[in-house]
């Protein structure tokens, strides 16, 4: 396959960070070869799943080319994110992806009225000619997201839900016509009653609008019931992924296990296994420095080789797994 | 015998500026009891009032929250407290940590940032002063933390020095020093990731299960409550939708809220469509005539419109507040 | 417009007495265009006179009515305060809101300016321009010079401002949006700015009107114009609290603390209305 046919191609991207002083600093890898992909022509939900310090936000940042990588590349429709340079190019870009943030009170100025920001984005990206073409633009995109222009019309963000303003904040992102949106935690701040229909809506977008979604959540619950492949993240790896319906389903690395484990069923019937105790992490620096497998050190069936070296990328069935339990299903050598 | 009995409890924000005056109706009409040895779980959405009646409840009262009527009453063992008209003296003498508890959110306010945990610990101390021989508390401290299941070296760190799991671990430790009647907390969890979480709540659970005491579990995320609580009350808009056992809420329920709630909960394994609800959380400066929960329900009624339901008993422990309760049990 | 002012004078008792004093100040201005007397000429009335129904300041030694001379005085100082503002205010915002959005290099080199300002020692350079320029010294040129001296404070001020304003996450909407730099400039920062602005403003205002005071008093400005630096510059040139003619310092005093206190009240009273954070109290945010 070529690389045309890939809408967005995330080729072993690394981001380094170092903290501390300009002596005596250590390095931080924040995303550590992480490599993906979603196609062309098949619109999916993709759903980038880790807790915090996971590096999913990190990673979000280098597809809304707000961060340079480190090394590796992040190719959109087969063009490198790092060559874009000039503004024209950038707002080209723009055009295609667009985000969706998690805080709905802080997607929009308090000082300024919502709509404004809707007709704003018609405007510079060239779908409508003028303020009144752009009416109609924006009440397209706001009937996309059941809202309708008279609903926001005027209105400041402290007057509108938090679920509603998360509503034009995705209305927005659609008005240029995007082939990506990016969510980050687009329903962590939602109030619950109002959630499913921001999830809802992402469905309906792939759907019906043809855009495909880069879904960035810790929530697993709301990851399966929308997406269509997953990738766990930790400590700047994605350990596994594949199809929700294989990687949440039946987990094999032994994080995404205890993740899934961990997630608190909303019924009482699965207290007593819930309520089994279980290792919490030590500090998050201790992890990001451990040599080999980041979860060696809270890994239930940890051998001696996963404290040694980082293990390889397995291909099991449909998914992949970074996990030495499963390397002898296949024949990748481990590398180094 | 109850711990905890609160009565038709009203407490307002109430503003002026610039001649402007607004009345926020954060709990309007609240009763409900609190019995020793039970994890009570309150559950709501934002700026449902949840917040509000806790501070009421821990005596945390300041403007512009006034108590416009109704009472706060513990029975601590044979101590009472009116928690509406103790002194601010008493309350910090004999009630608070030694009888009721506070770990909150994110529980950096509990933790001076630029003192050792161990530091802290012994501030606490100092405040109540019941405790001559600091040698012999610092023991018991370490001991205390230990059977908590946390390693002792926590005491000798800053808090920045902590993950917020362990942090969080932290101030419930310190929260339970005195072994309080009454421990209150607020969204304990709900910055934190879904194993830290789970290492949270089990630790509540543990230390809940050990002293036999009352935790009042105030969060958003009915997941938690499924897990955690024994009973559970429903908040909507500053007044309870329905209250019951955990079991009866989650197979059980009867008010159209509390239904949806549960039902538009995901589950992995599971993908029926969820759908949410129309409309928004109303705005409590002006809330909706009768049920506040009217211009929402989906089964809402003409009665609902003008009337404010009462409270019924359905069964033993389980209330519903909604006309079509009422209306079927009679 | 009406209706705030009505709000805040019933509300806040800051503002009352604001308004009373620059209501009395504003009078004072307007009485200088119906001044009797020219306040250039001298001894046009008695010398000395001490305050009566006839002369309400008293007199001065150069035969001057006090209180009309003052009427010009404090026209004069009051334009000369709005010049040195809107110079500076100009430059700050400017400086301010671009070193702070578009940061790199030009937040640098803005910055490096900005701050030889700062620790430029401003009185004597004040005074050395003071000197040099004194056969063409008016005061409109040196509300023009105080004006180009009076801005790097408040650049820094409106700068971080904008620095926790472009961390945003409706910044970041903005950039999204397709909007370019300075109309997110504009519209997402000078809203948040503008409360800054206004105070400052008037801060500035009271810096060059006091400023103008040093100056003159050192005999450093255009003496002949009337102001309230002048004033007191010329009873100190006539010994007056020696001759015992008090109501001289007197005057330009009390019309200084006056208008100072108005302002000062002022500026505190509206920086509160319009904090965006009351603003959003105000509609129920």
């Amino acid at each position: 396959m070529s690389a045309t046919d890939k809408l967005l191609d995330v080729q072993h991207v690394t981001v380094e960070f170092r903290i501390g002083g300009l002596v005596g600093g250590s390095l931080l890898v924040a995303v550590n070869d992480v490599s993906f992909s979603l196609d062309e022509d098949r619109p999916e939900i993709f759903t980038l799943a880790g807790e915090s310090g996971s590096g999913k936000t990190t990673l979000s940042r280098l597809l809304l080319r707000d961060l340079e990588p480190t090394r590796g590349k992040v190719l959109f429709e087969g063009r490198d994110l790092a060559t874009i340079r000039k503004r024209s190019e950038f707002k080209e870009f723009m055009k295609k992806v667009q985000p969706v943030f998690q805080n709905p009170f802080e997607t929009f100025s308090p000082l300024r009225r919502v709509d404004a920001y809707l007709f704003d984005t018609a405007l510079n990206f060239g779908m409508a000619p003028n303020h009144r073409a752009a009416a109609q633009v924006v009440e397209d995109a706001l009937r996309n997201v059941g809202l309708s222009l008279e609903e926001v019309s005027k209105r400041y963000p402290h007057e509108l839900s938090g679920g509603q303003t998360q509503r034009v904040s995705v209305a927005r992102a659609l008005i240029s016509q995007p082939k990506l949106i990016l969510a980050d935690e687009p329903v962590s701040m939602v109030d619950a009653s109002l959630r499913m229909e921001i999830v809802n809506l992402f469905r309906e977008l792939r759907d019906e609008q043809k855009v495909s979604v880069i879904y960035i959540t810790h929530d697993l619950a709301t990851a399966y019931y929308i997406s269509d492949r997953i990738g766990i993240m930790l400590r700047g790896f994605i350990v596994e992924s594949g199809p929700v319906d294989d990687v949440l389903v039946r987990p094999f690395h032994p994080y995404t296990k205890l993740l899934k484990e961990s997630v608190p069923e909303p019924a009482p019937k699965g207290r007593e296994t819930w309520a089994k105790s279980i290792t919490l992490g030590t500090t998050e620096v201790k992890e990001y420095g451990r040599v080999g497998c980041k979860f060696a050190g809270r890994c239930p069936q940890v051998m001696d080789i996963c404290r040694e070296v980082d293990p390889p990328d397995v291909q099991v069935e449909r998914r992949m797994v970074k996990c030495y339990l499963y390397t002898e299903h296949a024949e990748r050598l481990s590398p180094g | 015998m109850t711990l905890l009995h609160v009565e038709n409890l009203c407490a307002y924000y109430q503003t002026e500026l610039y001649g402007i005056s607004r009345t926020v109706r954060a709990v309007d009409g609240v009763s409900f009891e609190l019995f020793p040895n039970e994890i009570y779980g309150v559950a709501g959405e934002s700026s449902c009032g949840k917040t509000t009646l806790i501070k009421v409840i821990s005596g945390n009262v300041k403007p512009p929250l006034k108590v416009i009527s109704g009472s706060v009453e513990f029975q601590f063992g044979s101590y009472g407290v009116d928690m509406l008209h103790i002194s601010k003296e008493e309350l910090r003498r004999n009630v608070r940590w030694k009888q009721i508890s506070y770990v909150m959110q994110g529980s950096m306010s509990v933790l001076n940032p630029v003192r050792k945990i161990i530091k802290t610990f012994e501030d606490i101390v100092d405040t109540h002063d019941q405790i001559t021989d600091k040698k012999k508390f610092l023991e018991q401290a370490r001991d205390h933390v230990n059977r908590l299941g946390l390693p002792t070296e926590v005491l000798n760190c800053y808090p920045h020095q902590l993950s917020g799991g362990m942090r969080q671990r932290v101030a419930i430790a310190l929260a339970t020093v005195f072994e309080p009647s009454l421990i209150i907390t607020d969204e304990p969890t709900t910055a934190l990731d879904v194993v830290v979480q789970r290492g949270v709540l089990q630790m509540i659970k543990n230390i809940q299960a050990i002293s036999r005491n009352t935790v009042l579990l105030v969060t958003h995320d009915m997941a938690v409550h499924a897990n955690v609580a024994d009973r559970v009350m429903i908040m909507y808009a500053g007044r309870i939708a329905e209250e019951a056992p955990t079991e009866t809420i989650f197979n059980a329920s009867l008010h159209p809220y509390t239904q949806h709630l549960i039902h538009s909960l995901p589950m992995i394994g599971e993908r029926s469509d969820k759908a949410g609800l129309r409309g928004s959380p109303p705005n409590l400066a002006n809330p909706p005539s009768g049920c506040r929960f009217h211009e929402r329900c989906p089964f809402v009624m003409d009665i609902c419109r003008t009337e404010i339901p009462e409270m019924v008993s359905v069964r033993e422990q389980h209330r519903v507040a909604c006309h079509l309760v009422k209306e079927n049990t009679l | 417009m009406l209706r705030v002012i009505r709000d805040l004078l019933k509300y806040d008792r800051r503002f009352r007495i604001a308004f009373i004093f620059l209501m009395a100040v504003a009078f004072m201005f307007i009485l200088s265009f119906f001044s009797p007397y020219d306040p250039n000429e001298i001894f046009v009335v008695p010398m000395d006179a001490p305050p009566s129904p006839e002369y309400f300041f008293g007199t001065n030694s150069r035969g001057q009515d006090i209180f009309w001379w003052m009427t010009f005085a404090i026209r004069n100082s009051l334009l000369m305060g709005v010049i040195t503002a809107v110079i500076s205010r100009v430059i700050a915002i400017i400086v301010g809101l671009s070193a702070g959005y578009e940061g790199g290099w030009l937040d640098k080199f803005l910055m490096s300016i900005n701050d030889s300002f700062i620790v430029l020692p401003l009185l004597p350079i004040l005074i050395l321009l003071g000197f040099l320029l004194r056969d063409i010294m008016n005061l409109f040129l040196l509300g023009v010079i105080l004006g180009f001296f009076g801005w790097p404070y408040d650049a820094r001020l409106i700068r971080s401002q904008v620095l926790s304003l472009r961390e945003r996450l409706f910044t970041r909407t903005a950039v999204f949006s397709g909007t370019n730099s300075f109309s997110i400039t504009m519209e997402e920062h000078l809203p948040f700015v503008l409360p800054i602005v206004f105070a400052t403003t008037i801060n500035n205002m009271l810096w060059a009107i006091g400023m103008e005071v040093t100056l003159s008093v050192l005999g450093l400005s255009d003496l002949t114009t009337p102001s309230i630096g002048t004033a007191l510059f010329w009873a100190n040139q006539h010994g007056a609290l020696v001759a015992g003619v008090w109501w001289w310092i007197a005057a330009p005093t009390l019309v200084a603390i006056i208008l100072f206190l108005g302002l000062y009240l002022f500026f505190t009273s509206i920086n509160d209305y319009i904090d965006p954070r009351t603003r959003l109290r105000l509609v129920g945010g």
